[in-house]
């Protein structure tokens, strides 16, 4: 029971994949100006995750070593294609404003490394619930990101007022940065910050150390 | 079983088994859904020609607003309305026409060489569909079709027009493929705002609508000619002024407007 509860939710906090593994920013920094368009991106995310680590579980004892990378393109590219096609016909709006970053899941590196990591070792069932859990992870730190960023740069939470802004007659100026990719790098480096204080096991060694300051005749 | 995985047999068996089940799965998923997103796709198209016309309402369904507006085709090249016996002798219908489709038609277009075609759209539709609304004036305003090749896509488009054919009541592209962030910010609301009220005809009745560098200073005497161009997006910017100067130009809608202008509709 314990082994399910760490492969589900290790991947929230202990483990996660973008505060801690660093993978998957790229999306994180595209899709995150509105929380609805996060959310879908989240949902979709973890399906791909869940179901390319489930299929490639069943099979990987088949799949011959040499092309194990293109098996798992052709499956998770495929997953891809099959939620594009469904948020195109059950939520067109949203699937126009993520327009290629459904796309670009095939390159996630979240879903390619979960495949290789974790599902071409354990069972079906483990490895379904493994991807669950590495897209929730994700899903926690876009679902942040986009918290903020909508709130300080549009004063809106779902498309919701929340801070009524300067041009609507409010008092909230909103701040034009955070509607900008660059400002997730922000966010998700407080993020991490915030993490790596918390959970001090996570800091990583410095890879090396800042000498003191020369003095000009000892450099010399 | 696993000890020989890595033989050439099993890796085309697994390679062809895997390629068969997913084009299946994909296949399936494509075919099964095209229904729902045709009719997606549709409702997206209504909804982009009503906006561009500012008639958008919370408060009634896009179906209902759309059927107070009402359908007619052009015959372009002539600049009137077509006449019931050219649809019929060419086959076509108000209500199945579509454009796009016409103009792969070689009997439906002509197509467009050299210098005559600005907005390198190869073969336009002999009718194009316009949407009319009715006004209290007696007059309509006008809701007119445009598309053109931006930098990686054909841009299809709405711009509706006062009852001056003229001045523009609201602009917006409802399928493009330009680079997302920069050229595929023709679909930012905010720049699609920038439109509202422009003049496309100067005194001499050219199209000298255009989208210049940087924005525009609203106290330059042709500032009601000029929108802002896309920063970082010049080919798209580009792309979007030949296609107004050509839609509204005398190869296109051109003479069309102007004889609404003197007799109306």
């Amino acid at each position: 029971m314990s082994d399910v509860k760490k492969v589900l939710f290790g991947p929230i906090l202990s483990n996660n994949p973008i505060a801690l593994q660093i993978l998957g920013i790229c999306s994180a920094l595209a899709v995150t100006s509105s929380l609805s368009v996060s959310l879908v991106m989240c949902i979709a995310l973890t399906m791909v995750t869940a179901f390319s680590n489930f299929f490639i579980a069943i099979i990987r004892n088949h799949i011959p070593s040499s092309i194990r990378i293109i098996v798992q393109m052709i499956i998770i590219a495929s997953l891809v294609i099959v939620v594009d096609q469904v948020l195109k016909a059950f939520a067109y709006e949203i699937s126009k404003q993520l327009s290629v970053f459904v796309g670009l899941i095939i390159t996630n590196c979240i879903v390619m490394g979960r495949a290789e990591a974790y599902a071409m070792k354990n069972g079906p069932g483990m490895s379904f619930l493994d991807g669950i859990g590495n897209g929730l992870g994700y899903s926690a730190m876009l679902l942040i990101v986009g918290f903020f960023r909508e709130l300080l740069g549009a004063g809106k939470l779902f498309g919701v007022p929340v801070f009524e802004t300067v041009q609507n007659g409010g008092w909230y100026q909103p701040n034009g940065l955070m509607l900008l990719p660059p400002s997730a790098f922000f966010v998700i480096g407080l993020v991490i910050w915030a993490l790596r204080a918390y959970k001090k096991e996570q800091v990583e060694e410095p890879e090396f150390k800042i000498a003191k300051n020369s003095r000009s005749q000892e450099a010399l | 079983m696993a000890s020989n995985n890595n033989s050439i047999k099993k890796t085309i068996i697994v390679a062809l088994s895997l390629c068969l089940v997913c084009s299946i799965f994909v296949a399936g998923a494509a075919v099964g859904l095209k229904p729902i997103q045709k009719e997606n796709r549709d409702l997206d198209r209504k909804r982009n020609i009503l906006a561009a016309a500012q008639m958008l309402d919370s408060s009634q369904s896009v179906d209902e607003v759309f059927a107070t507006i009402e359908k007619r085709l052009v015959n372009v090249e002539a600049g009137r309305f077509a006449t019931e016996e050219e649809m019929k002798q060419d086959g076509v219908n108000v209500d199945t026409y579509v454009q796009q489709d016409a103009a792969k038609d070689p009997d439906l277009s002509e197509s467009l060489k050299g210098g005559n075609d600005p907005a390198s759209i190869k073969r336009r539709a002999k009718y194009a569909v316009v949407y009319l609304v009715e006004d209290e004036n007696a007059k309509a305003r006008i809701i007119l079709p445009v598309h053109g090749y931006g930098l990686w896509s054909t841009m299809y488009g709405f711009v509706a027009l006062e009852d001056d054919y003229s001045t523009i009541v609201g602009f917006g592209f409802y399928q493009q493929a330009e680079t997302p962030g920069l050229g595929g910010e023709v679909d930012n609301p905010n720049w699609k705002a920038l439109w509202e009220g422009k003049e496309v005809y100067n005194e001499n009745g050219e199209p000298v609508i255009r989208l210049v560098k940087g924005s525009v200073n609203p106290n330059e005497p042709d500032a009601e000619h000029k929108v802002d161009g896309l920063s970082g997006a010049t080919l798209t910017s580009r792309g979007v002024t030949n296609l107004v100067q050509y839609w509204f130009g005398d190869e296109s809608f051109g003479p069309f407007l102007a004889k609404l202008r003197n007799e109306g509709v």
